[in-house]
């Protein structure tokens, strides 16, 4: 689906992505994880045609797509949401949405003036389209607030929504779930999933809460200091040490994580230990009601 | 002050103020809906009114034509020579952060000013272009009557074009940009095509208010287009209205307008030896209103969302 070769970017002097290369396979859902300052969200960015690459390409369904702006990457169904929701605050939730499809024809300042009947039927259909998001989303009782006054969580889910107004095919979503309330949190799950299952979304998600991508992504890509340190399943990465060197800060251990070798990559390992950081908040599992926990 | 002369006053006071409400409804584009800071107003005004001008006005060596041309045609003329100055200053700025533009439009507006002050052969420099026929003055005379239903039916074409733009989908992008602009791209928009129209149709009807405004004054000089006059004010009166919302634009031009003539009665009984004193009072006096809408009220007196806007 998304092929990432060797993409790198760097800002200054400091290299935030360097030389990324992973593949997102088409109907999965893939966790990308990773300490702060990982670049994470500096490769979704350029993914999605926020930022341009250094070096490198990304292929979408076999097609370079290097550099094409984001409303281009957009109608190919590339989608990407937000760590900090990018919300309309001063429109209502249901503008929020109206706004999304593509090519809508009263966008065209001269249609609006002279075919204002097409214009309002086109309205209503997508009207429709937004109702039938609201409801999957459990937003209907704030469809005429304005979305400043959301709460974060629900920002969230808007941002999910967004993403539902068109047919997409991949969808980056950074950090779902952060600052969001747990009862909500799993309403975003179920939505991330169900898209996934009755839909047919290819996910790619970044997160630090590990007990999220456990219950979703296989599989899961971890990212230091701008490079893949490892992919596999989660319990594959979990037990690598590279891992668990990159969430106890990089180089405590003599090791820094930029000695990896083209051969460390992608290598999956068996023995696990304790003193990972992330894995152990996955295994205290919170309020985890969920049977499948795994795929 | 006679009847009469309250009367004549009162459709000098409303033609006026009808031209800024063109103005105000024009920068409501670009700010009120797009959030951009066009701080040229008075560049635009100025190309309108001085295309209209050249246009209408009977041949003579003074400047260049005129073309002896209909009315209409002058304002159409306006719109579309404003509109061509917007592409050009947009086309380079509507890529950079809006602060950009801000600083852009303060620098060609002065531009405009000094070349239409200095180009003798196209304005006929400082000495300015007389003899602008008033709106249909061959058909329905000079009443000042006439102008000012002219200048309404503008007043309404514009209000009627800006406030469709405003609720249909092409405004939604636009609000949603003033909001958020990547949040717009992720929505797959392009935004600069998005901005650039926006900039350009508000500068249009900042022309066409240039010119109506020569056809009713009848003379224009660089003197006219200064930024106190064509850019504070306008802002103003868009703010004390309520940005974003066109009633409010239309609104705060003529509650403004009525300030700012009141003013004058105000300080012309000063006397005549404090008449420079006097002008820069006005102007302060205006400055601390903003500043006091600015504080009290910073949603203008028809607030863009009603009982929604709460923040």
């Amino acid at each position: 689906m998304i092929q990432i070769e060797g993409i790198s970017k760097a800002f200054g002097g400091l290299q935030a992505v360097d030389s990324v290369q992973f593949t997102v396979e088409r109907g999965g859902i893939t966790g990308l994880i990773g300490p702060n300052g990982a670049g994470k969200t500096t490769l979704f960015s350029i993914l999605a045609g926020f930022l341009t690459a250094d070096q490198g390409r990304v292929l979408l369904d076999g097609d370079d797509v290097t550099g094409l702006p984001p409303h281009k990457l957009f109608h190919r169904g590339l989608v990407r949401t937000f760590q900090i929701p990018k919300e309309f605050s001063r429109m209502s939730v249901r503008e929020n949405l109206m706004i999304v499809p593509p090519a809508q024809s009263g966008e065209r300042l001269s249609m609006s003036w002279l075919r204002w009947g097409k214009v309002k039927r086109e309205d209503r259909r997508i009207g429709e389209k937004v109702d039938e998001v609201l409801d999957f989303l459990n937003l209907t009782h704030v469809a005429d607030e304005l979305a400043g006054n959301l709460s974060g969580g629900q920002k969230k889910l808007l941002e999910l929504g967004r993403t539902m107004m068109i047919d997409a095919k991949v969808v980056l979503l950074d950090e779902p779930g952060a600052g969001v309330n747990r009862t909500l949190l799993n309403n975003i799950r179920d939505a991330i999933r169900r898209l996934n299952r009755d839909r047919g979304y290819t996910f790619c998600l970044i997160e630090h809460d590990m007990d999220l991508i456990a219950q979703l992504c296989d599989p899961v890509v971890v990212m230091a200091q701008g490079q893949v340190i490892a992919q596999g399943t989660m319990d594959e990465v979990r037990a690598d040490p590279l891992v668990q060197d990159a969430y106890l800060g990089g180089g405590v251990s003599g090791r820094g994580v930029s000695a990896i070798t083209e051969a460390d990559v992608a290598r999956t390992r068996g023995a696990g230990g304790p003193g990972e950081e992330a894995g152990d908040g996955t295994d205290n599992g919170t309020d985890n009601g969920e049977e499948e926990w795994r795929p | 002050m006679e009847l009469g002369g309250l009367l004549t006053y009162g459709v000098f006071f409303l033609t006026q103020a009808g031209i800024y409400a063109v103005l105000a409804l024009g920068l409501n584009v670009q700010f009120g809906l797009t959030g951009q800071i066009n701080i040229g107003v008075a560049g635009f005004f100025a190309v309108g009114a001085y295309t209209s001008a050249i246009l209408t006005t009977s041949v003579t060596p003074a400047h260049l034509g005129g073309f002896d041309l209909p009315f209409l045609v002058g304002i159409a003329g306006a719109v579309v020579a404003s509109g061509i100055v917007a592409v050009g200053i947009g086309w380079v700025t509507m890529r950079l952060r809006s602060d950009y533009l801000a600083i852009a439009t303060i620098g060609i507006a002065e531009i405009i000013r000094l070349t239409l002050k200095n180009e003798d052969w196209l304005t006929n420099g400082v000495r300015g272009v007389p003899g602008i026929p008033r709106p249909f003055v061959e058909t329905l005379g000079t009443d000042p009557l006439i102008s000012l239903a002219v200048i309404l039916a503008f007043v309404l074409l514009a209000y009627w074009l800006v406030e469709r733009a405003r609720v249909s989908p092409w405004g939604r992008v636009l609000r949603a940009i003033r909001e958020n602009e990547d949040g717009v791209m992720a929505a797959g928009k392009d935004v600069a095509r998005f901005r650039l129209q926006a900039f350009v149709f508000g500068s249009g009807l900042m022309g066409m208010a240039g010119g109506l405004y020569a056809h009713f004054i009848g003379f224009i000089s660089p003197e006219a287009f200064l930024p106190l006059y064509g850019t504070f004010l306008v802002w103003v009166m868009l703010i004390a209205g309520g940005a974003g919302n066109n009633r409010g634009a239309v609104l705060g031009a003529f509650a403004i307008w009525m300030l700012w003539s009141a003013t004058q009665f105000m300080t012309d009984a000063l006397g005549a030896e404090y008449a420079t004193q006097a002008g820069a009072l006005r102007v302060l006096l205006i400055g601390v209103l903003l500043q006091v809408i600015l504080i009290l009220r910073p949603q203008g007196i028809l607030p863009e969302h009603g009982r929604k806007g709460r923040r």
